[in-house]
């Protein structure tokens, strides 16, 4: 998919500026809130100054450094997450749909016992066992969301296999690697990009979700271990409303960004909705007064 | 039938692959998990209760692991879950039967609400192509989803609850009422109902929409729309009759899906909500290190998910004759 025509869909470039916003935000963290976050500066509770802009938490930390350094191992996190996720899923979502027969039969059935076991109550039962690190979360958190997409790319290769240029790289005597990896892989890259940002999105937000309930190492410093120290802390109690809105607004529009991306790529890739597009502007240029299934625009004399 | 005896079959599976999870974990934990289990309550408990819960958890090792897990899978073919610790004498079934009820009213309340909320919403935006419904409800979705559910439910206990007072935002019922079949009780039941039930349902009415509209702009481009348009029917009749009963297909297949997520997202709303529901329990049973209440949810939690399916299952057969042919 082309990058540049991403940037030209008016959605997809909201979401690419907002999501580039808070990686470089994260990136330049040591600059934008020097300072450990994970100090104490002053007194709990303070309310938005200018020494605090965002104000202090419960325990007395500066809110602005937290929510800027949170986002580092926040995003880390979804990134490893997605990583990991979409390599399994590629690796058994391909398999099972290019191999078929009992291999497949195999693979969906693991497919779908896997999306089937509700994956919050799961994670948590993991977290609990195993002992929270960031690499134990990533693998989890993998563990939990590869299924859906593998799911989805089987069915991708299921069709793509059907292909002629497949039906002549078979006959040239590639072999089965070359064909799933060199032949078919390349024209899935949309819906892996897609699905990378689905997982993406799963990770950041399901990682948060894991922190707040105490579930990760909680001595880290990300979106997540915020809101639940300001929980903890009683924050809401004490109407310290800016020790919790930071790091959810972050999470929020983080997410809300890369969903954005996704849908501007979806009107690029699928004609229906870009076609459906340009319907919508003859309804609305004819002011149709009552639309009907089928627009019917009358030709003006 | 046949259909449906497959999908059961599957559904018998998936629990049997749940059980496994609850079996196999604890005995992953590094070090002996017996030990490590008793010793965390080992001091209210006495040397014979001690034997006891460990023979009953399958925990005391005189057998090999596959003696063990036979044992297992027997009890818990029993209900036979073993005791809670937190809740100690109780057992892991009856804890789970006072939060089994608070789920269903809210999980049900909520997914109701928000699938035939969420499908009208995307039946419209279809149709209509401009205005509203079409261009800016969906925007608005997209970002209510992208808010962790439970921050959504802080905001709303903060502004709601502890800065007007409007409505309670914590338990199932008020604290000075007695469950009873009063109308002041059905009433207290409501009122805590709502907002966690409304939080759920504008985290969730999204996919649904969204979902909804996509499926029905393809299917709105269908000949078969054309046809039924150019037969002169009714446009009430080709929007519910042709067109959305066609484009419903997907969001009921992808039921089992959005259902796990609800369901995951319920957990951290009935946490913020001190909610009395399975979600609720299982947060602390993970505080008190309550294993065995752990498990036990999680194996309720997974069941209710999966008796969910099959009756969408049941659904689908009623819904697209394909799949009753075969």
């Amino acid at each position: 998919m082309d990058f540049r025509l991403l940037l030209r869909n008016p959605i997809g470039r909201i979401g690419i500026i907002v999501v580039l916003f808070f990686v470089v935000a994260s990136l330049g963290a040591p600059v934008i809130a020097p300072g450990d976050p994970s100090e104490f500066v002053g007194d709990p509770n303070q309310p938005p100054s200018s020494e605090h802009i965002f104000g202090t938490d419960p325990q007395g930390k500066d809110v602005f450094r937290q929510t800027v350094w949170g986002g580092r191992i926040s995003l880390a996190i979804g990134f490893g997450t997605a990583i990991l996720a979409i390599t399994v899923a590629i690796l058994i979502g391909m398999t099972a749909g290019f191999f078929g027969g009992l291999v497949d039969n195999l693979l969906t059935l693991l497919m779908n016992l896997f999306l089937v076991i509700p994956g919050l109550p799961l994670l948590i039962l993991l977290a609990a066992y195993l002992a929270p690190s960031t690499s134990t979360v990533i693998g989890t958190l993998a563990l939990t969301g590869w299924a859906f997409h593998a799911r989805i790319f089987r069915s991708m290769v299921l069709s793509l296999r059907e292909k002629d240029f497949v039906a002549a790289s078979i006959v040239s005597g590639e072999g089965n690697f070359t064909i799933l990896f060199q032949q078919i892989l390349p024209n899935m890259i949309n819906i892996i990009v897609g699905s990378f940002i689905g997982s993406l999105i799963y990770g950041i937000g399901a990682a948060t979700a894991l922190s707040f309930l105490g579930l990760t190492e909680m001595t880290d410093v990300t979106w997540g271990t915020n809101l639940f120290w300001a929980q903890n802390g009683g924050a809401l109690f004490s109407g310290a409303w800016w020790a919790f809105v930071p790091s959810g607004i972050c999470v929020a529009l983080t997410a809300f960004g890369l969903s954005l991306i996704n849908y501007g790529m979806d009107e690029i890739t699928n004609p229906r909705l870009r076609a459906e597009r340009e319907l919508a502007k003859v309804v609305k240029n004819a002011a149709l007064r009552r639309v009907r299934a089928t627009p019917f625009v009358p030709r003006a004399h | 039938m046949n259909f449906l005896l497959r999908r059961l079959g599957f559904y018998v599976l998936a629990y049997w692959a749940a059980l496994t999870i609850d079996f196999v974990l604890p005995r992953l934990l590094p070090g002996d998990p017996a030990a490590t289990i008793m010793g965390s309550l080992g001091s209210r408990l006495q040397p014979g209760q001690v034997e006891a819960m460990q023979k009953a958890l399958g925990l005391d090792h005189t057998d090999g692991l596959p003696q063990q897990y036979v044992t297992f899978l027997s009890h818990a073919a029993r209900g036979d879950l073993g005791f809670s610790y937190s809740y100690f004498p109780a057992t892991v079934t009856e804890v789970i039967g006072t939060g089994l009820i608070w789920t269903l009213l809210l999980g049900l309340t909520a997914l109701l609400i928000s699938f035939v909320l969420g499908n009208l919403l995307g039946v419209f935006g279809a149709w209509r192509r401009v205005g509203f419904l079409a261009n800016v409800v969906p925007p608005i979705m997209i970002l209510a989803g992208a808010f962790p559910p439970f921050f959504l439910a802080l905001s709303a206990v903060y502004v709601l609850g502890v800065q007007f007072n409007l409505i309670p935002t914590s338990h199932a019922f008020a604290d000075t009422l007695a469950p009873a079949p009063t109308l002041e009780f059905a009433a207290s039941v409501l009122e805590h109902l709502f907002l966690p039930a409304v939080i759920i349902v504008i985290v969730t009415i999204g996919i649904w929409t969204l979902t909804m509209r996509n499926t029905m702009v393809s299917v709105l481009a269908d000949d078969f729309i054309t046809m039924a348009e150019a037969k002169g029917l009714r446009q009430h009749r080709i929007m519910f009759n042709y067109a959305a009963r066609n484009a419903l297909l997907p969001s009921v297949t992808g039921f089992g899906v959005f259902l796990g997520f609800v369901l995951s997202g319920q957990v951290l709303i009935e946490q913020v909500f001190a909610y009395p529901g399975l979600g609720f329990l299982l947060v602390g049973a993970v505080g008190s290190r309550d294993y065995p209440l752990m498990q036990g949810l999680f194996l309720m939690i997974t069941t209710a998910v999966l008796a969910a399916n099959f009756l969408v299952d049941v659904l689908y057969t009623r819904l697209d004759p394909r799949v009753r042919a075969g």
